[in-house]
């Protein structure tokens, strides 16, 4: 059982209700001002092992915190308003005991927790580990995902969209290609940076199904705020069946397909089991699947991959791609329309 | 008890007459030529605030961007200028700065000295920081300015594409303000050690003193990595040398660690100043000595050590093994200790006093309480899996603003209400003082409370714009009123400043009723100490009766000024005890050209304008050649002078009696740690690579053991001298011009290795690693050359002889540290491959 050294470690916590018991009110405050979007991209509504551990650590110290600063704050204006004065030898207690003793005991506690809690989020995985690995690179300013087998061989490529199954270890193998990128999903846990000339492991788990936000957390260039991608966490028989449906290749032939490879589409997209194989930009195999465009920066419709086409430096400064607003406006729709249609 | 002098109201006249004369800071173009402390820390501290509003402006301009969604108001690539510059303002032209001009303003006030030591070196720096200040920010105006984070981690500020020359401008333009920023912390430092009137034991310094004596050697030992690093940054993108360039066997992460070697101590740098300043106030609004001096003390000097162990936890999330994760964590929040204790220090001392609340001390509790809040979620992130979510988000933002602001910029507004009656003679208005505060406060907290939330929700830093349906507009609006708020409240306090005061009646030095030594300093006059007192208490206003009649009266040490010359008291290290009578540099356009030329050498390299570095260069060793030459080591008229009470004291000291010797040392510290530094980068490819060679030639061993027996040797000659020098002038001379011709063959052989061998710096790392070692310690032994020649030269025109023999005490100094740093190069050049192979 390649993954039992992983879960065994650590039970979930079943992390809503968790929360909620810990401490309602604050959860009300911090969740619920803006409640039509929390629901995939917040560290205070996580999905995953790691991401509820980690807000409950918060949340523990957000109480804490304040019961500190309140007495703090309290002590000052005790101290400015006080009628009497106090001795130096009382004074020097409070340095003692409020500077020094009761601040250690706190911390030394605070801190005991935090390295308990560090493998057991992130458990050391060996690098020899057979385990199924999905490899996302980050490139100015989308993701290339790669998903391997057990044995490290490249199953098939896919772009700004990763799938994991619900409830099992998602490993992946964090790459740069040009610059440093950071990987962050705050739903399901905390990030890893992606390091030209390094590949860092992280391992995410997905408690319930959904979708889930995420984003590029290091200052990457022109359109590092441009930079999102959607993870997907499914049942894993329905995951299991999408694998196998990208594994075996569907030979495409339409007209849209034509128009796209006429005007040289193909030299940096892929697009699986057709004559498309750049591999400069995005793999384009079953776009329309995915849930968003250009790394999350607009919503999936036919309009919106038109103007992408034709303008994408405007949409989206400093991409490599080159605009496309001389085609004749038709052979943009028809390129948008397939695209939108790919499965 | 020595017997005070005693003058007749004529004397006095005539000796005021005499002080004002040789102290007089001149009119009309001849202003610019001043060096006295109030001036250049004047200057300095209205530059760095200007500096401070213009990036304050551009916080403006990005609050204003990000108020809704998809905004378009300024452009991504001007929203990325905004926030590099922002940032390396803030920290670079502000925070660090703002200090060095409060220190260089008040520092021989409170020690009880005329000067500093070395006040052409502090106008030097000034016009360093004036210069390099306006080219970094000028270049935004012609859509120049760095872009690629204030942080500039490569490849994306190595990228000539993405990053142009803004992160030359960057590179080159900081690289000189951190070399003012080191000269004005030798200034500081032998300023602290040796110029504290007579008494005034290393136990019974002001706050004040003791925090930037510990800021300053911070400074010495955090920003030389930072300069290291630069080095290293320029040469990849100048030349090629591929530091950082993986395919070359380079490494991203060295960068990293250079960087935020600086970057975290740097945060206690510009922290500590600011709980000085409060370490000042809070005792005098609480009417009684600080409680717990000692544990104060200790605390700052905890949190000095501490800071330089807690870099990595920039670092959290770029998959460094969790050993040592886990070890910057513990020692991140060990850290949070002995601030606490500063701060239950003011506590305490309030406690025990009878509070007077005014400006000073609203600004000071209100900044305690936003640094508190910046302070406990500092704890927050500095444990590791909390970081994994928090970093790089707004969370961030809001914890970064909570602590600087609440902890350094709340503070520097209270010292400067506490301190604008010692600038000027008049207070600030109350009423005025009050609403910015309110302002200030509110605004504040409105705008940077809310981050803590849009960070955690998700947000990332740096980012232009965000979309719509992540629900971050809320927040975001929010923080954009708060920061407005937050403006008006500064510009309410600019106001205040810059308004016209009524004139007052009544004379008041000290309005606050302050203890220490600093308010006997009459604001009118640019002598600073009318006579430098002896200091039997750490609060001598309180504690010492009659003390400030006494010291206008000029009934303590040097009260007048019969030499013509401006002349400052030299007590030893730690009990204070008068030794030498010191002449300063007065008056002198020598600093601003040497400074500017300087400057023109940057600049210059910028632009890759070659010859015009030359021209520049050339004029800058020039300058600094007449500054030495005229203004250092000069021969004095007389062995001894009466400098009051009956004591005489010699004008010309040598060795670790003098001032230069203590600034040589500090100074030679600082560039030991660049050069370690620099090690470290060897070593590190070390570890990060299998054959940290990749195959390529190294500097064979004879050439590099041939230079380190050569600098060893001149080593040895140069030490000869010395000693020969004080049996006469031709052993010395013969041993000088023998130790010149060792150094230049020592850096032939140094140079030798690398190029006989072939090693292509472009090629690889470990080529560039070694060359870039070679260069640097070639650059030192060139400038041990020319210190030999310059006491060759003074030895032959009689300015160096047995008994005046400062510059080549100093320049020994120099040599041993160029003999360590030798012998460290080269064994490393020459021997490692061989061991680690």
């Amino acid at each position: 059982m390649p993954d039992g050294g992983v879960t065994g470690l650590f039970q979930p916590i079943p992390s809503q209700r968790h929360l909620s018991r810990l401490c309602p009110g604050l959860v009300a405050l911090l969740v619920l001002p803006l409640p039509s979007c929390s629901g995939n991209h917040s560290a205070l509504d996580p999905a995953g092992p790691e991401a509820a551990n980690i807000a409950q650590l918060f949340f523990l110290m957000l109480v804490g915190a304040v019961v500190i600063w309140l007495g703090l704050v309290a002590s000052i204006i005790y101290a400015s308003r006080k009628r009497r004065e106090h001795s130096e030898e009382s004074a020097g207690r409070v340095i003692l005991w409020g500077g020094a003793v009761i601040p250690t005991i706190i911390l030394c506690a605070l801190l005991s927790y935090g390295m308990w809690l560090m493998p057991a989020i992130r458990p050391w995985v060996p690098d020899d580990h057979q385990v199924r690995r999905i490899e996302v690179t980050g490139e100015q300013f989308w993701w290339r995902v790669r998903y391997f087998d057990e044995a490290g061989k490249t199953m098939f490529e896919t772009a700004n969209e990763v799938r994991i199954p619900v409830g099992q270890p998602a490993h992946f193998s964090l790459k740069a290609a040009d610059v440093i990128h950071s990987f962050w999903v705050p739903s399901l846990g905390g990030k890893m940076d992606m390091i030209p000339g390094r590949t860092n492991p992280l391992t995410l788990t997905a408690d319930r199904e959904g979708t889930y936000r995420g984003v590029c957390a290091e200052f990457c260039g022109e359109s590092h705020a441009l930079m999102a991608f959607t993870v997907r966490a499914v049942a894993p028989d329905e995951h299991e069946a999408w694998l196998a449906e990208r594994r075996a290749s569907s030979p495409q032939d339409t007209e849209g397909l034509a128009v796209f490879l006429n005007n040289g589409c193909g030299a940096c997209h892929a697009i699986s089991g057709t004559a498309a194989n750049g591999r400069i930009g995005p793999d384009l195999t079953a776009f329309g699947e995915r849930s968003t465009l250009a790394a999350g920066t607009l919503p999936h419709t036919v309009e919106d991959i038109a103007r992408f086409v034709a303008y994408p430096g405007v949409i989206k400064p400093g991409v490599k791609m080159p605009h496309f607003g001389m085609l004749p406006e038709d052979d943009i729709k028809t390129i948008a329309v397939f695209l939108k249609e790919l499965k | 008890m020595v017997e005070l002098g005693n003058f007749s109201p004529e004397e006095r006249a005539a000796q005021e007459e005499r002080l004002r004369k040789v102290w007089k800071t001149p009119g009309g173009w001849r202003y610019w030529t001043s060096v006295n402390n109030s001036e250049i820390g004047l200057w300095y501290g209205v530059t760095a605030f200007a500096f401070m509003l213009f990036a304050g402006l551009l916080g403006l301009l990005m609050r204003a961007q990000l108020a809704v969604p998809n905004n378009d108001l300024i452009s991504s690539e001007l929203f990325n200028q905004a926030f590099t510059l922002h940032g390396t303002v803030m920290m670079f032209l502000f925070a660090v700065p703002i200090f060095e001009a409060i220190a260089i303003f008040l520092l021989p006030s409170m020690l009880g000295a005329r000067e500093l030591p070395f006040p052409r070196l502090s106008a030097f720096g000034y016009w360093s920081f004036l210069l390099g200040g306006i080219f970094v920010c000028g270049s935004i105006f012609f859509n120049a300015a760095p872009n690629a984070g204030w942080f500039m981690y490569p490849p994306l500020a190595t990228d000539k594409e993405y990053a142009g020359i803004g992160a030359d401008i960057w590179l080159l333009g900081l690289s000189f303000i951190e070399v003012a920023s080191i000269a004005a912390a030798v200034e500081i430092i032998v300023g602290i050690m040796k110029c504290r009137a007579p008494g005034m034991r290393i136990n019974m310094m002001p706050m004040f003193a003791w925090y930037l004596l510990i800021v300053a050697g911070m400074i010495l030992f955090a920003f030389p990595p930072l300069i290291a690093g630069d080095i290293l940054f320029e040469m990849e993108r100048m030349f090629d040398w591929p530091f950082f360039d993986v395919a070359r066997g380079g490494d991203p992460l060295l960068w990293q660690h250079l960087f935020w070697i600086f970057g975290h101590p740097e945060v206690y740098i510009i922290f500590l100043p600011a709980i000085a300043l409060m370490a000042m106030i809070v005792p005098t609004f609480s009417q009684r000595p600080i409680v717990g001096y000692s544990w104060i003390v200790l605390a700052a000097v905890g949190t000095g050590f501490l800071s330089f162990g807690l870099w990595v936890h920039h670092m959290f999330t770029t998959g460094l093994p969790q050993i040592s994760l886990a070890f910057f964590s513990a020692a991140s929040e060990a850290v949070a200790i002995p601030t606490g204790v500063q701060i239950f220090v003011f506590i305490a001392t309030m406690l025990a006093g009878r509070v007077i609340f005014s400006v000073p001390m609203l600004f000071g509790a209100g900044g305690l309480a936003i640094f508190t809040i910046g302070g406990l979620t500092g704890v927050m992130v500095a444990l590791v899996p909390f970081d994994w979510q928090a970093h790089d988000t707004y969370f961030i933002v809001a914890h970064l603003h909570y602590v600087i602001i609440g902890g350094m910029f709340f503070p520097i507004v209270a010292g400067i209400y506490y301190y604008f009656p010692f600038v000027t003679g008049k207070k600030l208005s109350a009423t005025w003082g009050k609403t910015a505060f309110w302002l200030m406060f509110v605004g504040f907290n409105v705008g940077f409370f809310p981050m803590h939330f849009s960070g955690l929700r998700g947000m990332p830093r740096r980012v232009f714009t965000y979309p719509e349906e992540v629900g971050w507009d809320l927040f975001n609006m929010i923080s954009t009123i708060g920061a407005f708020v937050f403006a008006a409240g500064v510009m309410t306090f600019v106001i205040d400043i810059f308004r016209p005061k009524p004139e007052t009646m009544e004379r008041n030095l000290n309005p606050w009723n302050a203890g220490t030594l600093e308010w006997t300093n009459d604001p009118s006059e640019s002598w600073g100490m009318r006579s430098v007192p002896i200091i039997t208490s750490r609060y001598p206003l309180w504690e010492q009766p009659n003390l400030q009649a006494d010291i206008e009266a000029g009934r303590y040490y040097l009260p007048d000024a019969k030499s013509g010359k401006r002349e400052t008291l030299v007590t030893s290290v730690l009990d204070a005890e008068p030794i030498q009578c010191l002449r300063v540099g007065g008056l002198s356009y020598v600093p601003m050209v040497a400074a500017l030329a300087l400057g023109g050498v940057f600049i210059a390299l910028t632009f890759h304008w070659w010859i015009p570095t030359i021209i520049c260069a050339i004029i800058t060793f020039i300058a600094i050649m007449v500054w030495l030459w005229t203004g250092t080591a000069q021969i004095p008229e007389a062995e001894e002078v009466d400098v009051g009470l009956g004591l005489k004291l010699p004008v010309y000291v040598s060795g670790p009696a003098s001032v230069g010797w203590w600034a040589m040392f500090i100074t030679m510290v600082g560039d030991g740690t660049a050069f370690a530094s620099l090690i470290f980068g060897y070593f590190f490819y070390w570890t990060v690579h299998v054959d940290f060679t990749s195959g390529a030639v190294g500097p064979g061993v004879s050439w590099p053991m041939a230079a380190l027996a050569l600098f060893v040797v001149a080593w040895l000659l140069t030490i000869a001298a010395r000693q020969l020098n004080e049996k006469g002038p031709a052993g010395c001379r013969i041993a000088l011009a023998a130790g010149m011709l060792v150094t230049i063959a020592a850096c032939l052989a140094g140079l030798a290795g690398p190029y006989f061998h072939g090693m292509d710096p472009t090629s690889n790392v470990y080529p560039a690693t070694v060359w870039i070692i070679a260069i640097w310690t070639v650059a030192h032994g060139a400038v041990g050359v020319i210190m030999q020649a310059y006491c060759l030269v003074g030895s032959l025109t009689g300015r160096v002889t047995a008994v005046y023999d400062q510059d080549i005490r100093n320049v020994t100094l120099y040599w041993h540290f160029m003999a360590f740093t030798a012998v460290v190069a080269f064994a490393v050049l020459g021997l490692f491959p061989m061991v680690s192979a």
